[in-house]
C-alpha cells in the first residue's frame, strides 16, 4: 500500500483511540481535572509519567542528536533518566504526603505567602512554554513529512489538535490516554530499531547490537563510525565532546538532572497516586519504561548516521550522484528541512566537514583535499538533525508500516507531553492564580473553565514562537530544564529538606536564579527567544559562552547554585521561619504519624 | 520533632547519602571525569567509559531507585510510620 495511505490509518486510528479514551474517561470534578482522583495504580502510573515525560524531544530529536553528537550527547541520556532518581529520593514522596494539586500551592504553603505562590507559577509558565514550543517544533517536523505540507502549516495543523485534546480530557482522561500513548510509542521506537540492528549486526537487542561486530566487513559498529566519520573530517564519534569541554558537559548533565526533577507537569504525576509508598514505586516504574526508550536511542543514533553516511557514500570515494537518490531523500527535500547544493556543479553528492581546519582520520586538512578533488564545499547545506528519527526507517528501506508507525509513535510523543505540559499550565493559573489569590470564590465550574482557556491562550503562544523555534527540539527542552531546574527544583528541595529557608529567602532564591539563567540564555538566543534581540557583549568578555565555556542550554545548574545560595543567605539574616511551618515540614517528612 | 521521627529522618537522609553517592559516580564519574582512562578498557563493541555514559548509568539509575524504594519501605516499618 502507498505510504501516504498508510500513514493516514495508523495515525488516524491511534488518534481516534486516544479520543474515544479522553472522551470515555472525561473529568467531571476538578479533582478529576487536575490529579485524576488520585487513584491511579503505580505501575500504571508510571506508564502514564513515561508518555507524558518523553515527550517529540525524547522521540524525534533526541537520537537525531545522538547522530550528529555521538558521546557528547549523553548529557541527553543521563539527564533525562538520572533525574528520577532525585525525583524519587528528594521530592516525589514528600510532595505526595502533603497532598495538594499543584507546584505553586506546595511553595505557597511551604513559604507561606501568595508572593512566593505567584513567583512559583511565573516560573512555572516560562518553563513550561519553553517546553511547549519544542513539542510545537516536532510536531510541526512529523506532520509537514507525513502530510507532505511545508513545516509551518504542519505546525499549524498539529496546534490544533493538541488544543482540542488538552481541552477536553483533563488530568483523568490524559492519564489513561497517555498508557495508550506509551505503548504506541514504545512499540514504535523499538520495532525499527531491532529491524536495522538485525539488518546491521544480526543481534535483535538495540542495546547490544550497538556493541557488537557488523555483519559486513567484521569491524564493530562503533569502530567502523568513528572510522567513517574521521574519514571525511568529523570528530570521532564515541569521544566527541558536546560544547568543547568536559566541564559544560558535567554542568549539563545537572541542569537535565534537576530540570527533570523541577518541571511541574512530571511533578503533578506524583500527586495522583493513592500513597507515599506508591509516589516511590511510581517514580521507579517511569524510569523502567523510560529507559526502555533511552538505552535504545544510542542504538537509533549510531545506525542512523551510519545509514546515512552510506547512503550518501555507498563505497569509499565513490558518491551518490544526486539524480539517483533515494526516495527519501527526495520526500525530505519537500519539506525544506534537508537540501542538497551543486556546489561544484558535477552532479554527486559531496559530504565532508569544510569548516576551517577539519582534518581526515590521517591528519590531512579537508581543505587540501577539497582542492585535490575539485570540491567547492559540503553540499549537504541543511540536514534538520530533528528528521533523523523519522527518516531511519525509510533510510534503512524497512516496509512502509514500520514508517506509518514511526510518525504515529512520534505524534504520540509529542502530544502527550504538550497535553501533560498544558495542563500545568493551566492548572498553575486556574487555581494557584484565580482560586488561590485573585478570585477566593471562583465556583468550580468557573475554575474549570478559565483553565480551559488559559490552556487555549498557551497553545496560541507555544505555536507562535515555534514557528522561529530557538533550536531543535531538544535543544529548546533543555533550556525549559534551565528555568526549572534553576527556580523550582530548589525552592522544593530547601522546602523540605531545609526547615531554615523562610519566605523571604524564597522568594529571593527563585527570583535569582531564574533571573541569571534567562539572562543568559536571552544573552545568546534573543529576548523571548524572538530572532535578532541576541546581546551579547564581546567587547566586556560576554562573548559566546563566556562563563567558562558554560553553553546557553546548559546553564540551569549555575542558576540553581545561584538560587541554592541567595535563598540561604536571605533567609540567614531575615525572621525565623514560623513554629507551625516547620511542623508541616516535619510533617510532610513521615509517611503517616506513628501509630 | 519526636525522638522517633528524628531517628527515621536521620536513617531516610544516611540511605538518601549512599544512593546519591552511586549516582554520581556512574554518571559524573564513570561517564564524564573518568571517561578517558575507561575507554582504553573495552566492553565487546563499546568503549566502557562511552558504554557508562549511554547505557550503565541508566541501568544503574533504574536499580538505585527500585533500590531505595524497597529499603525505605523497611525503614518505614521499622519505625512504625508505614502507610
Amino acid at each position: 500500500m502507498e505510504l501516504q495511505t498508510l500513514t493516514y490509518i495508523v495515525v488516524g486510528s491511534t488518534f481516534a483511540l486516544y479520543i474515544g479514551i479522553a472522551i470515555w474517561a472525561r473529568a467531571g470534578t476538578t479533582g478529576e481535572f487536575y490529579v485524576a482522583g488520585k487513584g491511579i495504580h503505580p505501575v500504571a502510573n508510571g506508564m502514564a509519567t513515561a508518555a507524558d515525560w518523553m515527550s517529540a524531544a525524547s522521540f524525534i530529536s533526541m537520537a537525531g542528536l545522538i547522530a550528529f553528537n555521538g558521546y557528547g550527547a549523553s548529557v541527553f541520556l543521563m539527564g533525562w533518566t538520572g533525574g528520577y532518581v532525585l525525583l524519587a529520593m528528594l521530592l516525589a514522596p514528600y510532595l505526595r504526603k502533603y497532598g495538594k494539586f499543584t507546584v505553586p500551592e506546595f511553595i505557597g504553603d511551604r513559604f507561606y505567602s501568595n508572593t512566593a505562590r505567584i513567583v512559583a507559577v511565573i516560573c512555572l509558565i516560562l518553563a513550561s512554554i519553553t517546553y511547549v514550543i519544542g513539542q510545537m517544533k516536532g510536531i510541526g517536523v512529523a506532520f509537514s513529512r507525513f502530510l507532505e505540507l511545508s513545516f509551518d502549516t504542519g505546525l499549524f495543523v498539529g496546534m490544533g489538535i493538541v488544543f482540542f485534546y488538552a481541552v477536553l480530557g483533563g488530568m483523568k482522561g490524559i492519564t489513561y490516554t497517555q498508557i495508550a500513548q506509551y505503548c504506541v510509542l514504545i512499540f514504535a521506537y523499538t520495532v525499527p530499531a531491532v529491524f536495522i540492528s538485525m539488518q546491521l549486526t544480526g543481534n535483535p537487542l538495540p542495546q547490544l547490537g550497538l556493541g557488537s561486530q557488523m555483519t559486513e566487513g567484521g569491524m564493530s559498529l562503533l569502530d567502523k563510525l568513528d572510522l567513517t566519520l574521521k574519514d571525511i573530517g568529523f570528530k570521532e564519534y564515541t569521544t566527541a565532546v558536546l560544547g568543547g569541554s568536559k566541564l559544560n558537559m558535567f554542568v549539563y548533565t545537572l541542569t537535565l538532572m534537576i530540570g527533570t526533577a523541577g518541571l511541574p507537569h512530571v511533578i503533578i504525576r506524583f500527586f495522583t497516586v493513592p500513597s507515599v509508598k506508591a509516589a516511590r514505586y511510581s517514580a521507579a516504574w517511569a524510569l523502567v519504561f523510560i529507559s526502555l526508550l533511552y538505552t535504545v536511542a544510542p542504538a537509533v543514533g549510531a545506525m542512523a548516521r551510519l545509514n546515512l553516511m552510506t547512503t550518501i557514500e555507498p563505497a569509499a570515494g565513490e558518491q551518490l550522484v544526486y539524480a539517483d537518490r533515494p526516495q527519501w531523500f527526495i520526500n525530505w527535500e519537500k519539506t525544506g528541512l534537508l537540501k542538497f547544493e551543486d556546489k561544484n556543479g558535477d552532479g554527486k553528492i559531496q559530504y565532508y566537514n569544510d569548516k576551517k581546519g577539519a582534518k581526515n582520520g590521517a591528519g590531512k586538512l579537508m581543505s587540501e583535499i577539497a582542492a585535490e578533488k575539485g570540491w567547492k564545499g559540503n553540499e549537504m547545506v541543511k540536514i534538520d538533525r530533528d528528521i533523523m528519527v523519522l527518516a531511519n526507517p525509510e533510510i534503512a528501506k524497512l516496509p512502509n508500516w514500520v514508517i506509518a508507525l514511526v510518525a504515529a509513535g512520534g505524534l504520540a510523543a509529542a502530544l502527550s507531553t504538550a497535553a501533560g505540559l498544558l495542563l500545568a499550565i493551566a492548572s498553575s493559573i486556574s487555581h494557584d492564580l484565580l482560586k488561590g489569590v485573585f478570585m477566593p470564590d471562583i465556583t468550580e465550574k468557573g475554575e474549570l473553565m478559565a483553565s480551559r482557556i488559559a490552556m487555549g491562550g498557551a497553545v496560541m503562544v507555544a505555536g507562535y514562537l515555534g514557528l522561529h523555534p530557538p533550536d531543535f527540539a531538544a535543544g529548546t527542552v533543555a533550556i525549559a530544564f534551565g528555568l526549572a531546574a534553576a527556580s523550582i527544583f530548589p525552592a522544593l528541595m530547601m522546602g523540605i529538606f531545609f526547615k531554615k529557608i523562610n519566605r523571604a529567602g524564597a522568594v529571593a532564591g527563585m527570583i535569582a536564579g531564574i533571573s541569571v539563567t534567562m539572562l543568559y540564555v536571552f544573552q545568546h538566543k534573543g529576548i523571548m527567544f524572538v530572532p535578532g534581540t541576541s546581546f551579547l557583549m564581546e567587547g566586556i568578555g560576554m562573548g559566546k559562552n563566556w562563563f567558562f565555556g558554560i553553553s546557553p542550554n546548559a546553564f540551569g545548574a549555575i542558576g540553581a547554585i545561584v538560587n541554592f545560595v541567595v535563598a540561604y543567605g536571605v533567609s540567614s539574616v531575615t525572621a525565623e521561619t514560623p513554629k507551625e511551618i516547620q511542623h508541616m515540614v516535619e510533617d510532610i517528612r513521615v509517611p503517616v504519624a506513628k501509630k | 520533632m519526636t525522638e522517633n521521627n528524628n531517628a527515621y529522618w536521620s536513617a531516610n537522609l544516611k540511605l538518601i547519602g549512599i544512593c546519591l553517592a552511586i549516582w554520581f559516580v556512574v554518571s559524573y564519574g564513570f561517564g564524564i571525569i573518568l571517561v578517558e582512562p575507561l575507554n582504553a578498557i573495552s566492553l565487546g563493541g563499546y568503549k566502557l567509559g562511552f558504554w557508562f555514559a549511554q547505557q550503565g548509568s541508566m541501568y544503574t539509575f533504574v536499580a538505585l531507585v527500585f533500590f531505595y524504594s524497597w529499603k525505605i519501605g523497611k525503614i518505614d516499618q521499622e519505625h512504625g510510620v508505614n502507610e
